[in-house]
């Protein structure tokens, strides 16, 4: 630059140039910020798009008399082998006339749901006076009928490469002018377990297993998380031994989850003898998981609380554990929370330490406490995505949103926490 | 502030009572061994006593096995037996771990069970088996429905796969140079040889292994006579896929192959018999040999890619395991694995009559396995 120059010329012919940068970072801030913004809502637009429809699910109205020759033959109600499913197709046969070829019969009886049986003999067990009655009752139909009335199934493909032939097409079309096909509310969906016939599939195993597991783990995981912290940072000597256990911690943040679902499998199966596939090992697990997680966010919650507040108290008389429960802990405690809901919602979404521990199964019935087997929510998407049946992509999707949702749920609770007990100094 | 310290005490409290319930059954593990090598096996243990079934195996198996165990479970007074995919081979080896409540009852195979698997059984105790055989499965080899319709041999699918293929002279080896299909057979299209199929781990990549590739490796007969002088390399030339980039190891998810086919109508997939039923209208089955995938190809045994599948059951479990014979019952009833049960729905390709009445009868009767009779 020329000496000649004053500041201010020499600051003008910078100008542009400094502008220039300044313009070019921003837009490359705002651009990177688009992208994930888009790649988000690309991600919940198919997600939405693919599995809204999953919360519908086709009903057909059929008035099934529950004749008692069939439920109680020799006068008495014999629920173990009575035919329902033979109620249930009786009935659709008087809705359908004019099927008497027995592969017609069978392509027929292929509208309806096995869930209708069931759910008739539940009405018979709830109220036996209704044997001899004509009952109108709303059963699931079959998936493939649920999937060509959410138009997932295209009618104007070749007969012989979709799952309905002509004839039942032409048999729902029937149903449907009769009024005898409604799309109703999913319930299923929320109070069943796992099902192999997408519409009786529902994620309630999955929901109880995976609050069993949480239960587990934040029940162990914060007490032992927040007194190794407040022990590490209040009252351990600094050490060699106490960086290298700060090291350690640290570093266990970072190992794979999976890694610790061998560590379940060998220590709380194998050697301790739990229970394989149960909530409880599940549970166990992820607090191992989350415990490195918890430390460190209770750790530098401890640290963030001004060191005159300790001195102040001190100063007064009180005890070291006095000055730790009276005043560090209640300001540390946001973040304290925080980091353990934040570990939590690590928690819930993982699956793969729990493929080591036998979680990762087949289980209808839904788990009633700590040592019944049961899956977790991330587990039940990755068993539906994997099953050949059309309707189950909807509902994997449809699982996704609930986890979600809870995810969401959690993480909110975490950031309302922080804002109502936060304290500025 | 005595609030939080009160919350505090209590949920530290309800840690260690957890912490120390929780460590319980710790204490016992010798009792569990001399359950597990005793001669009155499970139930002898009242507070870990199991009152479902436990299943593992064959993620093969797995969509069928899980039917059953869900119409078991809905039609009977028996909680649902509790199936965990696992893989034949580990299936297997949990199997074998032992007799009692801990270990499962049943495990699921897309294989027969090995010798060596036998042993490794035996000397855990696990002496009876009773092997049943619940039907086949077809394994398809197949593109979008847009694609080009093909009709492949075995000798085609080995030469276009194999890492080595048989070179000009009598005994030579070469890398494999195929690029397109129509460097296989000048009869096939000419595009760019690219199969999706599942990795190592799977019942199914050892099935395929085994009959389609292996079928088309003797057609070649100075291989063919290597089975008999070097069965070591025999297998080394047959079984190994090449690792160019022509075959992609597209994981254990069969939907996924389905969907990247869908994407990609030059790429060819393969998978169970199950998925191309259940997506007719997206993907195509290869003819093989001449014969297309059809359910009574497969199961009149016309069609060559197909496999038996089954189940394996320790007698010593049965009657001691509420549910357990009831399970077996169902699995091998007409209204499940019949002609027209709802096994076949699902894509399993149902046994001949007779041989449906003779396993079903093995199955009362608890007929144990006999490697010898094999």
């Amino acid at each position: 630059m020329d000496k000649g120059l004053t500041t201010r010329q020499k600051v003008e012919a910078g100008l542009a140039r400094r502008r220039r940068k300044e313009y070019t970072f921003r837009a490359l801030g705002a651009l990177a910020t688009a992208v994930g913004v888009i790649f988000l809502a690309v991600f919940f637009a198919s997600l939405i798009g693919n599995g809204a429809s999953a919360f519908q699910q086709t009903f057909m109205l059929l008035d099934v008399e529950l004749k008692e020759d069939v439920l109680a033959p020799g006068g008495e109600l014999d629920l173990q082998y009575a035919d329902f499913d033979g109620l249930v197709r009786s009935a659709l046969r008087d809705v359908v006339p004019g099927v008497s070829d027995r592969s017609e019969r069978r392509a027929l009886y292929r509208l309806v749901s096995t869930g209708a049986g069931y759910q008739l003999r539940d009405l018979v067990v709830a109220d036996p006076s209704l044997v001899g009655t004509t009952q109108t009752v709303w059963v699931p139909a079959a998936s493939n009928v649920d999937m060509l009335v959410k138009g997932n199934i295209d009618r104007n493909l070749d007969e012989s490469l979709r799952p309905l032939s002509d004839k039942q097409i032409g048999w729902v079309d029937v149903l449907d002018q009769q009024g005898r096909l409604e799309s109703r509310f999913n319930r299923a969906l929320f109070t069943n377990g796992d099902s192999r016939d997408p519409e009786l599939a529902g994620i309630k195993g999955a929901v109880m297993g995976s609050f069993y597991m949480l239960l587990v783990t934040v029940a162990l995981s914060f007490p032992i998380g927040v007194a190794a912290a407040i022990y590490l940072e209040e009252f351990a000597p600094k050490s060699r031994l106490s960086d290298l256990i700060e090291v350690n911690i640290n570093n266990l943040a970072a190992v794979p989850s999976i890694v610790f679902g061998l560590l379940g499998l060998a220590v709380f199966i194998n050697w301790m003898a739990l229970p394989r596939s149960a909530p409880l090992v599940g549970g166990l697990v992820l607090t191992l998981l989350t415990l490195p997680v918890i430390i460190i966010a209770s750790r530098a919650a401890i640290k963030a609380v001004p060191p005159s507040i300790r001195e102040a108290a001190l100063g007064l008389g009180a005890s070291q554990m006095q000055v730790v429960f009276h005043h560090v802990l209640p300001l540390a405690l946001p973040g304290m929370l925080t980091g353990t809901i934040i570990g939590m919602s690590r928690a819930l979404g993982e699956s793969a330490p729990l493929l080591m521990i036998g979680m990762v199964a087949f289980i209808v019935d839904v788990p009633g406490s700590f040592s019944d087997p049961a899956t977790a929510l991330p587990v039940q998407v990755y068993l539906w995505a994997d099953s050949p049946e059309r309707a189950f992509a909807e509902r994997t999707s449809a699982a996704i949103i609930v986890l979600l949702g809870f995810l969401l749920l959690m993480n909110l609770t975490a950031v309302i926490l922080r804002k109502r007990m936060e304290r500025k100094w | 502030m005595s609030f939080l310290n009160r919350a505090l005490t209590l949920s530290a409290t309800a840690a260690v009572a957890f912490l120390i319930s929780g460590c319980g059954p710790a204490e016992t593990p010798a009792a569990k061994d001399s359950a597990a090598t005793g001669a009155a096996p499970a139930g002898s243990q009242a507070q870990s006593g199991r009152d479902y079934v436990y299943v593992v195996g064959s993620s093969t198996v797995y969509p069928f096995a899980t039917v059953v165990a869900e119409r078991f479970g809905r039609g009977s007074e028996f909680k649902t037996p509790k199936i965990e995919s696992t893989g034949s081979g580990g299936g297997l080896k949990l199997f074998c771990t032992g007799i009692g409540v801990d270990h499962p009852d049943v495990t699921n195979s897309s294989r027969a069970i090995k010798q060596s698997e036998v042993d490794s059984c035996a000397a855990n105790g696990v002496t009876e088996i009773v092997e049943v055989k619940i039907g086949y499965d077809g394994i398809v080899i197949a593109n979008a429905i847009g694609g080009a319709s093909v009709a492949l041999s075995r000798a085609d699918i080995f030469m276009a796969l194999a890492k080595e293929v048989p070179g000009e002279g009598e005994g030579e080896l070469v890398e494999n140079p195929y690029e397109t299909w129509a460097d296989v057979n000048p009869a096939l299209p000419a595009e760019r040889i690219e199969v999706l199929g599942p990795p190592p781990t799977s019942g199914t990549r050892d099935a395929f292994v085994e009959l389609a590739m292996e079928g088309g490796c003797q057609t070649v007969p100075w291989i063919k006579a290597l089975k008999s002088s070097d069965s070591n390399r025999y297998k080394a030339i047959c079984h190994t896929i090449r690792e160019d980039g022509a075959f992609v190891e597209a994981g254990e998810n069969d939907n996924l192959i389905v969907q990247k086919l869908e994407a990609n109508p030059g790429a060819f997939g393969i998978f169970g018999f199950s998925f191309l039923d259940q997506n007719a209208e997206k993907v195509k089955g290869a003819q093989v040999d001449g014969v297309s995938p059809t359910f009574d190809a497969i199961a009149n045994g016309d069609y060559p890619v197909s496999r038996p599948l089954y189940f394996y059951v320790k007698k010593a479990h049965v009657d001691v395991i509420p549910g357990l014979r009831g399970f077996l019952n169902e699995f091998s009833s007409e209204r499940a694995w019949g002609e027209e049960g709802y096994l076949s729905e699902r894509g399993l390709i149902p046994m001949p009559t007779e041989e449906r009445s003779a396993i079903a009868a093995a199955v009362r009767n608890l007929t144990p396995l006999s490697m010898a009779g094999q």
